[in-house]
Formats: C-alpha cells, sequence, structure tokens
C-alpha cells in the first residue's frame, strides 16, 4: 500500500498543479467583483484552458478526463482559494441528468454554458410536503397544446433567484400511483409566472428560496424522459446529489484540537484534561476513517473499478461531526462561547455560525435518517419499510395536519 | 493511490476464511467456551502448518519474512472467527517482542520456536486494577531474577514464557525481562472470555534475562503496545464484521408483526450504524497497516486511532447483535455472547479505550501534523 500516484496520474498532476499555479485569479483581479461574477470568471478561464468539467466529454465542453483525473484536479483545485459555490447544482446533478435524458440537439446547446459558467441551474424537487417523501410531490402540470401549464410550489431551491435555468418534476397525472404519475422538465426561470421568494434560515442566512408556479408554460420538447418516467429521470439526479453536499465546513479536529491548547480548564491548558482528551480522540477517528475510507474509494477508481458505496458514510458522519465539533468547541469557550458580535467574537464567531448552520448539513441531500435507510437497504440489503400508499392513487393518499 | 490489499493478499484473505469456517466454525469456539481446554490445540497446529505464526518472522529465524499486510488479513481472519488460540500473545505481542529488543542469542532460541507453534509466548503488565505505570509497577528484578506478581496474562497458563515488565529505578522507570515459565507458579483465572485462558503468575526470584538494556522498558513497552494494537484492532474489526453479519441474518429470519423485523426502521438505523463505525474502523486498520509496514513515523498515531475505533465499532456491534436478537440473544444457547465476550477482552486486553483515546491525542501533540492529505 502507498499513497502514490501512478505514473500517468502523477504526469496529469503536475500539469494541473503547473496551470493551477499560473492561473488561479489573484486577489487584485477578484477585487470589486461580487461572488457570482468572481465565480463565472474563475470557470470561465477554467473552461477556456479545457479544465472544466473535466470528466465530460469534449463535444459539451469537458475534457473527457477519467474518473481518478477528476479526482485529482479536485484535490488540486481546493488546495487553492478559489471561488466555485454556486455551480454545484447544474454541473453536479442538472449536467448529468441532460447527459442521460436529453436530445442530442439540446446537449449541445446546454451543455457548454453549463461548463463555461455563462449559465447557473438550479432543482425545483422538494415541495412544503415532499421532502424525504419526494415522490409526493403535488405541483402539477397539465397538457395545453404544445406546452405543458404548471401550477404549485417548490422549496429549498438553492440559487434559484441567480439561476437561469431549473430542473423540475411534477405531478401530471394523480390518478395513478404517486410514482407513477411523475413527469421531469427543465425550464427558463425567467418564464412568466415563476415567482422566487428567499427563505430566512436559522442562520441567518438565505441561500435558498421558495419557488411559486403560476400557469408557467413549458414546452414539451423541454420534458425530460416519457410522461409518467418522471420518478426514473429523478433517481438520476439524485444519485448525484449526495456527491455533490459536502460534510464539512472549517471546524474540524484540527482546529478544535489548537482551541483545546489555547483556552484553559483550571488554568490548566484544557487539551490535558481528560475528557477533553477523549472527546477529540473520537472526532479525530471519526475524521480519519472517513479519509481513509475516501482513500479507498480512489484506489478503487484508479483501478478502473467503482468505488463500493461506503463512501456514502461521508456525509452522514461529517455533518453530526461538524454539529457536535462546534457545540463542544462553544462549550470549551465557556461563557464566551455564545458570543457572535463582530468585535468580541472569539475566531469571528465561528463556532456558533457553525453551530447554527450544521442542522442544515444533517437534512440536506438526504437527511440523516434516509441515508441510514440507504445504507441498511442497499448496502445491507435489508427490506425496505412497509408502505401504505403503495399501488394507492396519488389523489386517495391520506394527508395530515402538517402538510 | 494505491491504498488497498494487493490480489495475492486478497487471495490469502479467501483461503485463511475457507480455512476457518471449516476448522473454527462458531460450535468449534462453543466446545472451548464450554470445555475445560485452555484453547483449540488441533486448530492451533494446524495454524501452524500454514505458516501463520511465521508471517513476519524474518527467514534466518524460520520465518516466511512476509508483511504486516499479510499479517493483518490473517489477524482480521482470526477475529471473524472468534478463533480459541493464543495467536494474539504468540505473534503481536511475544515474537514482536523479540523482534523489537531480543539480543540475537534471544531471538535465534525463540523465533523459530514460536514460528513454527513449538512454543507459546505471551506479554505480562498487568498487577493490579487501574491503568499500569513505571510507578505503579511492583514486580522486581536483581541479578537475573524477577519476583513480583502479574494478574491476567493471556495464555499464562500455556505459555512457554513470558515478556514481563519490571521495575527499574533508573531510566525510564522499567525494564524488560524474558522469563520462562516452567517452574513459575501460576494459576489459571477465570476471565469474561473462556475461550482465551489468563493465569496470574508469582514470580519469586525466577530467573529471567533482561531485553534491551536496563531502564528503556517503559519505552519498549509503549513500542510493542503500538504494534500489537494494530493487529489486536484488525482482529477487532474482523470480530465486529462477523457480529452484524449475524445481526442481519437473524433480523431478516424473525417475523413480528407480520413482518421481518428487518424492515423495521429501529433495527436498519441501528445496523446501520453498526456498519459505518465497522468502515471507519476499517479504513483506520489500513491506516495502521500502512504505518506499521514501513514503520512509519505516524505509527504511534495511526495504532491508537484504528484501536480506538475498533474498539468501539466491535462494543457497539457485539452488544447490538444481542439486542436484535431479543432474549434469545441473552441465552446461553446463541452465539451472541462470544462476540460480546470477545469484544470487551479485546478491549481491555492491550489497554482501555480511555487509555488509547489518551495516547492518540499526545501522539498527535508529539506530531502535531494536521492530517489533511
Amino acid at each position: 500500500m502507498d499513497f502514490n500516484d501512478s505514473p500517468q496520474e502523477a504526469e496529469f498532476r503536475a500539469e494541473a498543479v503547473s496551470w493551477l499555479e499560473q492561473n488561479v485569479p489573484s486577489r487584485q483581479e477578484l477585487q470589486g467583483l461580487d461572488e457570482i461574477q468572481r465565480c463565472k470568471l474563475w470557470q470561465k478561464r477554467k473552461y477556456d484552458a479545457g479544465w472544466a468539467c473535466i470528466r465530460w466529454p469534449k463535444e459539451y465542453g469537458g475534457r473527457d478526463a477519467t474518473a481518478i483525473q477528476s479526482v485529482i484536479w479536485n484535490q488540486e483545485e481546493s488546495k487553492h482559494s478559489v471561488p466555485t459555490g454556486i455551480f454545484g447544482i447544474g454541473q453536479g446533478m442538472a449536467a448529468p441528468t441532460m447527459m442521460s435524458w436529453a436530445s442530442e440537439d439540446q446537449k449541445r446547446f446546454h451543455l457548454p454554458p453549463l461548463a463555461s459558467g455563462e449559465h447557473i441551474w438550479c432543482q425545483l424537487f422538494s415541495e412544503p410536503s415532499a421532502g424525504s417523501d419526494l415522490a409526493a410531490v403535488r405541483t402539477r402540470a397539465v397538457r395545453d397544446g404544445n406546452d405543458w401549464v404548471i401550477n404549485g410550489q417548490k422549496i429549498w431551491t438553492s440559487g434559484a433567484h441567480y439561476s437561469n435555468y431549473g430542473i423540475l418534476v411534477v405531478r401530471t397525472d394523480p390518478d395513478v400511483p404517486k410514482h407513477k404519475g411523475l413527469t421531469y422538465f427543465f425550464l427558463d426561470m425567467k418564464s412568466p409566472g415563476v415567482e422566487i421568494r428567499p427563505i430566512k434560515q436559522i442562520s441567518g442566512g438565505a441561500n435558498f428560496n421558495e419557488v411559486f408556479f403560476n400557469d408557467v408554460r413549458i414546452p414539451d420538447e423541454q420534458r425530460l424522459g416519457a410522461v409518467g418516467q418522471g420518478w426514473q429521470v429523478s433517481l438520476t439526479t439524485l444519485m448525484n446529489e449526495r456527491a455533490a453536499i459536502g460534510g464539512g465546513g472549517g471546524v474540524g479536529f484540527d482546529r478544535v484540537f489548537r482551541l483545546a491548547q489555547e483556552v484553559t480548564i483550571d488554568d490548566r491548558p484544557a487539551i490535558e484534561n481528560a475528557q477533553v482528551r477523549s472527546a477529540l480522540a473520537n472526532w479525530y477517528c471519526q475524521e480519519s476513517g472517513l479519509q481513509y475510507t475516501g482513500y479507498r474509494s480512489l484506489t478503487a477508481l484508479s483501478r478502473g473499478e467503482t468505488p463500493g458505496p461506503e463512501n456514502s458514510i461521508g456525509k452522514y458522519v461529517g455533518a453530526s461531526k461538524t454539529q457536535d465539533m462546534a457545540s463542544f468547541a462553544m462549550d470549551l469557550l465557556e461563557m464566551s462561547g455564545a458570543l457572535q458580535d463582530p468585535q468580541s467574537a472569539f475566531a469571528g464567531g465561528m463556532y456558533p455560525g457553525t453551530y447554527m448552520g450544521s442542522p442544515g448539513l444533517r437534512i440536506a441531500g438526504g437527511s440523516d435518517e434516509i441515508m441510514l435507510n440507504i445504507l441498511a437497504e442497499r448496502v445491507l440489503g435489508m427490506p425496505q419499510d412497509i408502505r401504505p400508499d403503495k399501488g394507492v392513487p396519488f389523489s386517495e393518499i391520506p394527508t395530515g395536519s402538517n402538510n | 493511490m494505491n491504498f488497498e490489499f494487493s490480489q495475492d493478499q486478497e487471495l490469502l484473505r479467501e483461503q485463511a476464511r475457507g480455512f476457518l469456517d471449516e476448522n473454527c466454525s462458531l460450535s468449534d469456539v462453543r466446545k472451548i467456551l464450554e470445555g475445560s481446554e485452555s484453547y483449540d490445540s488441533g486448530l492451533w497446529s494446524k495454524i501452524a502448518d500454514l505458516g501463520w505464526l511465521s508471517t513476519v518472522i524474518p527467514e534466518e529465524h524460520g520465518g516466511l519474512g512476509l508483511t504486516y499486510y499479510e499479517l493483518s488479513v490473517i489477524a482480521e481472519e482470526l477475529g471473524r472467527a472468534i478463533a480459541p488460540v493464543p495467536f494474539s500473545s504468540s505473534v503481536y505481542l511475544a515474537a514482536e517482542a523479540l523482534m523489537l529488543a531480543g539480543s540475537s542469542s534471544q531471538q535465534q532460541k525463540w523465533l523459530p520456536k514460536l514460528a513454527i507453534g513449538e512454543a507459546i509466548g505471551t506479554f505480562a503488565l498487568a498487577e493490579g486494577a487501574g491503568r499500569p505505570t513505571p510507578k505503579s509497577l511492583t514486580t522486581t528484578a536483581s541479578n537475573s531474577s524477577i519476583s513480583g506478581t502479574k494478574i491476567a496474562v493471556p495464555d499464562g497458563d500455556i505459555a512457554d514464557f513470558a515478556i514481563v515488565v519490571a521495575k527499574c529505578d533508573g531510566g525510564d522507570g522499567a525494564s524488560v525481562y524474558l522469563a520462562e515459565l516452567a517452574d513459575v507458579a501460576r494459576r489459571k483465572v477465570s476471565v469474561i472470555d473462556p475461550t482465551r485462558s489468563h493465569a496470574q503468575l508469582q514470580f519469586d526470584s525466577s530467573k529471567a534475562e533482561l531485553m534491551g538494556s536496563e531502564g528503556t522498558g517503559w519505552s519498549l513497552t509503549s513500542q510493542l503496545m503500538d504494534r500489537a494494537a494494530v493487529m489486536f484492532a484488525w482482529e477487532q474489526v474482523g470480530g465486529s464484521a462477523s457480529a452484524l453479519d449475524q445481526a442481519k441474518e437473524y433480523a431478516m429470519g424473525r417475523y413480528a408483526f407480520g413482518r421481518p423485523i428487518a424492515g423495521f426502521q429501529a433495527i436498519k438505523h441501528k445496523l446501520a450504524n453498526a456498519y459505518v463505525k465497522n468502515t471507519l474502523a476499517r479504513s483506520n486498520c489500513y491506516f495502521g497497516a500502512w504505518a506499521l509496514a514501513g514503520n512509519e513515523a505516524e505509527l504511534p498515531l495511526a495504532a491508537a486511532t484504528a484501536r480506538v475505533s475498533s474498539t468501539q465499532a466491535y462494543y457497539f456491534a457485539s452488544k447490538e447483535n444481542i439486542q436484535t436478537h431479543g432474549g434469545m440473544g441473552f441465552t446461553w444457547e446463541f452465539d451472541c455472547q462470544m462476540y460480546y465476550r470477545r469484544a470487551k477482552l479485546l478491549s481491555v486486553a492491550l489497554g482501555s479505550e480511555l487509555w488509547w483515546q489518551d495516547r492518540l491525542i499526545s501522539a498527535y501533540e508529539r506530531s502535531n501534523q494536521p492530517i489533511t492529505a
């Protein structure tokens, strides 16, 4: 065992490293630009040099790179502080769905602007009454000539307010069982009747939105898959989702370890306290376990194999770890732990900030409970839940007072 | 990136698993649990014939001179089978101590015998309740002899010699001795896992040879613990995976409320969590094996990480295996107890989870390296 690249991998890495060193935007270049402009500048620069979405075929704006090359590129790019935040859903989820289900013309038209950063896409899946039970969506699409007319509401739509396009799953037939009455579209977010309202989160931020559809017309050509095949198309998107949601944020083992060296318990460094050592050791084990599980997956990729499902534990373990470490760090700060005041808060209020942001990590992209179901069913082969709605026409499925 | 076992090592795993399925089933383990034998001597001699005992012993001492990756594979499979043999004492501890600090005559005398199973060795540190330190040691040494009592010595009733940690007034406070046990008073003691026998050893001016230099015994003990911890962790991960298999299999076949209990989320989530813990522990064991195989500077950190996560994983899987079985899991007749017993034995045998958590942070303090690649 070793952590070394193969000669071909090493050559590719060297090429990536050297290009990045010469092309990562300087602070001056980014000065005065907002976050979206910064992301677009960097994405376009990568695209022009053939370093955008490198796993994609060349004709769609990619580089025809292998899976392991793509990982190497991501490793090297992430060593630089570059703006990348806004393209994840379009490039990571919408694009793979388009590649599997769109027409050749649509792929040639839509994928290159996704790769170049010219277009940003969002995902219109969840609804107020359809989260973990995604197939329960109620937003309706009714055929009218060559168009479909959409009415209803989507929620938790990250980036809807700055997106050019969206991928959308809606109900086209309420009188068949729920998975069978869905159809999948993509649409122009500037279409008349699309109304976007930001949602304020408990963290104070507003990264996502409610999106209302009032008689929005979508041409039938923008349907992906057959009428009634929307669930199957959605699975292509969802399979790519968990890879796109990170576990982390800035609160990791090393940071809290250093905090424990800095603050005191009974006038001694907190790190000397047995309880502190024990808690930190457990988080180190989790972080290290995830890292080396990742290396095993990389090895599979490097050997041209498909990594096993073990990598799907990353989001599940990482999210709770982040939440727990932020909470623990605030305890180490004792009575100043709650401070978020910009002038007096420790580390700029990072720990309370993470404490408030981390509940979202445990829900986004498949909640902890859904992740455990997936592990139990797909990895361990345990049976699915009994579903009282199975085979029942959607219109006859009971709903509760919180829907 | 090449962070996996090689094809040859995987082939070894297949052979080991096939051999143990045939020669070390749970009913074979139960014979030792319920009988008066200290270990399965038939299995032990077959294991010796396969060469497993000699895996990492150098060829000049009659070993195969293979790597710790091969030994890792064997350790995981032995753990999976809950093998009732003195492998860990003789291979991970006694042979390892000899390779680490034995004089060339000590190595020449004992390694070839350990390699073929003609001799069994063990390691004796504990003297009472609580975490041992040089200060706490009461076993003393003078003029090539030692006196004192060592409790809960694994395989102490069957071993030919023991590596004994004794107090030393100079240096780091301890010295390590090799003592032959033929004339030492010993009493077999019952432990939580009777498939691994233990004894109390009473040294009374017993003949013993110094290993390494005087006053370096505590540092040597610590190095030995790090090296053995990686292999203990592999055994723990193997046992933990096996306990999870058993729980899952039972849940699939046990019906309640008209369906397999494996379909209930209370059970699914419990076992999915066991899978998560096992996966993290296994990946940390890879890290440990890599550090041990290359004698890397990261070994103390890697060993502690593998050890802590495997200890936790096995405890969780073995207790939730009983829970999944319900009342039947609590009966003597069912085999769940064997994992639960072995999990706790392995967890305290080389120092507790608390101790290894402390060692982990100490190792990190010394290296002070962020773990990001």
